[in-house]
């Protein structure tokens, strides 16, 4: 079993640094292939895995190596396959060997095809790395990881120039690049904070050395520490307010988008949350406030996705309102079901994105579904893999959305939260309409884009092929939920609605189910069709508020990066150039002075020589007189 | 009565006339002499001091330094003649040519 564990974490690790060998060359197709097919073992070894945990009930625990010994830290090396990370890490490998094929297809013309599949291997690998670890130390390591392999690929078309946001909301590819990279980092001090206060307070970082310590400890240390980890988890799951980074992730190319918001990256947050049970459900403050912050991020986020034309933008939001789901469960105690829903969502989201990556691809990098329309006739198969995943996301009966969603929707109701439960319905039928205004715009309808000349066509053969395990897990994953809970409740708390809530449970799923039909019918009834704009709905002030983000990014850059900035230039000017500068400026001006004047001794008299030589002697002498006579 | 301290005196005045030997002077093999000038006078002062104190060690030390002296004045006066051949002086007015 040993060997399964390093087969399954190293194998992409080995894939990155073969694909790395060729980064300055140009495409090699079998780059793409190796890379590929070592994924594809990584995921064997998971799934092997899996079947072991499953079976035996047992967890795998390895320590490779020492890491960190010093004093009393010690920190190993160690990897941890248990119930809950042989999930993740079993989807995690899955929808990435999935996106790898993929990209083989997508990335078909790139000039830096190889040093894409080294950068994508690498984030598969940190991922492994923060879901595997035994302690919260190799699990910031891969958070770091993470963090750095997403600043790499967001911004993998770095070449392309910046331009204003009004032409492009994130102005481009290495500006949100480092917007990601900017926001994870001051999550991630959060983070640290809360590893500081449990090794200050436990002494250790390891998962079950600090969850067993836990009891000992007083409240207002774990609500700091529960604090603090949260805090990380909203900025590598890009809840309000860090949230801006998401969506301008989408400069990336768009297997980068899938990996992000399926696999490697926006879960983490979650899965921190999930893996730190013990400490959130000590902290019921805590967890409430993860679970409003959830609800509201759902349905911010959903409000915003509602009138975006850009394709790939309306699936980001939808992520970000599907985390806040996660959340809403996570802080209601329902830790399964959140694990649950992150399993669900990572197949039909991946799903979403390779086919908007399909529709991209065919429509020559346009993205504005205003601009697209009866795609179906030339992308049949894309319109169904997204159809599947837009139904999935809606959460229509028997599809994978529909048995997670429903059960947070229903924990909602559970825990007497009712406001947290009218929101999370509403957003629902929300989930629904956008989703479907999508499907609608892009697939069905008038041809828009021959007026732009636009000659669409399918994606390869093999791409198509390679979707559809998503396709079918996004169809048939819900129905393993009885066994799942089963599975990672030997784990994680068990979670039960009350005879009340089961008892009534057919009704509010009939409520969820009305909002979600409604939405679609009414996408239907507006959308599919054809394109029929309104001016005085698009210039009303509630749709220009949401085109716009409710402007949250145009107050950061104002009130945040601009004073930073004159800030910075301050500083710049007048600390850093007038008294750190100027002070190392002067050290060397002086060193340099008195050489220049000391330089005159050098005659090349011997005779003067001889004569420095005896003031130098009288000197010592003097000095070796005056010691002698004070001491 | 002579005593130890007459020698010293001595010794350190002979060693003072060297001194100012070497620091004036400017023919290499004045400051040659002068250098002798002064080994001579730690010699005295050696052999002095080791009267005084009735040990025979000090007065090996002016042996050593009489015999390095020695063969110091060998090496030394071959180099000067080199040099002499050379420049035709040796005047160290005139040697200098390793002005930085």
């Amino acid at each position: 079993m040993e060997n399964l564990v390093y087969i399954a974490l190293f194998a992409p690790f080995v894939s990155s640094m073969f694909s790395a060998l060729f980064g300055m060359s140009p495409r090699q197709t079998f780059v793409g292939i190796v890379a590929s097919s070592l994924l594809f073992i990584s995921f064997a070894a998971s799934a092997m895995l899996a079947f072991h945990v499953y079976t035996t009930g047992t967890s795998v625990h390895v320590t490779m190596m020492e890491w960190i010994s010093a004093g009393d830290l010690t920190i190993p090396f160690g990897f941890l396959v248990d119930q809950v990370s042989v999930t993740m890490m079993t989807v995690v490998t899955l929808v990435s060997t999935v996106v790898h094929i993929y990209s083989i297809g997508y990335m078909d013309h790139d000039k830096s095809f190889n040093r894409f599949f080294s950068y994508l291997s690498a984030f598969v690998f940190s991922m492994m790395i923060l879901v595997m670890s035994d302690n919260f130390a190799g699990l910031f390591i891969g958070w770091e990881g993470v963090g750095v392999c997403s600043w790499l690929l967001i911004g993998f078309w770095y070449h392309k120039e910046d331009v204003s946001r009004e032409e492009n909301p994130s102005i481009s590819p290495s500006w949100a690049a480092n917007e990601a990279f900017i926001m994870n980092r001051i999550a991630d001090l959060g983070m640290l904070v809360g590893l500081f206060i449990l090794y200050w307070n436990v002494g250790s970082l390891q998962y079950d050395v600090v969850f067993s310590a836990l009891p000992n400890l007083s409240g207002s240390i774990l609500n700091a520490a529960a604090v603090a980890l949260f805090i990380g988890a909203m900025g590598k799951s890009a809840q309000f307010p860090l949230h801006t980074w998401l969506t301008d992730a989408m400069e990336g190319p768009t297997p980068v988008s899938a990996l992000i918001h399926a696999a490697t990256m926006v879960t983490a947050g979650v899965f921190l949350v999930i893996r730190a049970n013990p400490l959130f459900a000590m902290t019921p403050e805590v967890s409430f406030f993860i679970a409003a912050l959830g609800t509201f991020v759902a349905f911010f986020a959903a409000s915003m996705a509602l009138v975006n034309r850009d394709l790939k933008r309306i699936i980001a939001f939808s992520t970000l309102s599907q985390l806040g789901y996660m959340f809403a469960a996570a802080g209601l105690g329902a830790y399964w079901i959140a694990l649950f829903h992150l399993a669900a969502h990572a197949f039909f989201k991946a799903l979403l994105f390779l086919g908007a990556g399909n529709v991209m691809h065919a429509m020559h990098d346009e993205l504005d579904i205003f601009k697209m329309g009866g795609l179906k006739k030339v992308m049949k198969w894309t319109y169904i893999y997204m159809g599947l995943a837009s139904l999935a996301l809606a959460g229509i009966p028997f599809f994978a959305g529909f048995f997670s969603k429903d059960a947070i929707i229903e924990t909602a109701f559970n825990e007497g939260t009712l406001v947290l439960w009218a929101i999370l319905v509403v957003t629902a039928g929300m989930t629904a309409f956008y989703s479907f205004r999508q499907v609608f715009l892009t697939f069905l309808g008038d041809e828009r884009y021959k007026a732009f000349g636009i000659h669409p066509h399918e994606m390869y053969k093999f791409v198509l092929v390679a979707m559809s395990p998503l396709a079918i897990l996004a169809m048939v994953a819900g129905f393993g939920m009885g066994s799942f809970e089963h599975f990672v409740t030997k784990l994680l708390p068990e979670y039960h609605m009350s005879e009340h809530t089961h008892h009534i449970a057919w009704i509010l799923g009939l409520v969820v189910l009305v909002f979600a039909v409604g939405g679609i019918w009414l996408a239907y009834k507006k959308y599919a069709k054809g394109l029929k704009r309104d001016e005085k709905l698009e210039n009303s002030f509630i749709y220009k508020l949401l085109a716009n983000q409710y402007y949250i990014p145009q107050l950061y850059g104002e009130f945040i990066s601009k004073p930073y900035a004159m800030l910075s230039e301050m500083m710049w000017k007048n600390v850093d150039m007038k008294i750190v500068d100027a002070t190392v400026d002067g050290i060397a001006k002086f060193i340099y002075k008195s050489g220049d004047g000391s330089r005159k001794m050098q005659t090349g008299n011997l005779s003067n020589y001889l004569n420095w030589m005896a003031v130098g002697g009288v000197l010592l002498l003097v000095v070796a007189a005056l010691s002698a006579m004070l001491g | 009565m002579i005593g130890l301290t007459h020698y010293l005196i001595v010794s350190a005045l002979i060693f003072s006339i060297g001194l100012m030997g070497v620091l004036r002077r400017r023919n290499l093999l004045m400051l040659f002499f002068a250098t002798e000038v002064m080994l001579n006078a730690v010699n005295i002062a050696f052999a002095a001091i080791s009267h005084y104190y009735n040990d025979l060690t000090g007065q090996m030390f002016a042996f050593f330094i009489i015999a390095i002296a020695a063969s110091e004045v060998a090496v030394g006066l071959g180099i000067l003649i080199v040099l002499y051949k050379k420049y035709g002086s040796l005047d160290l007015d005139d040697l200098a040519s390793m002005k930085g």
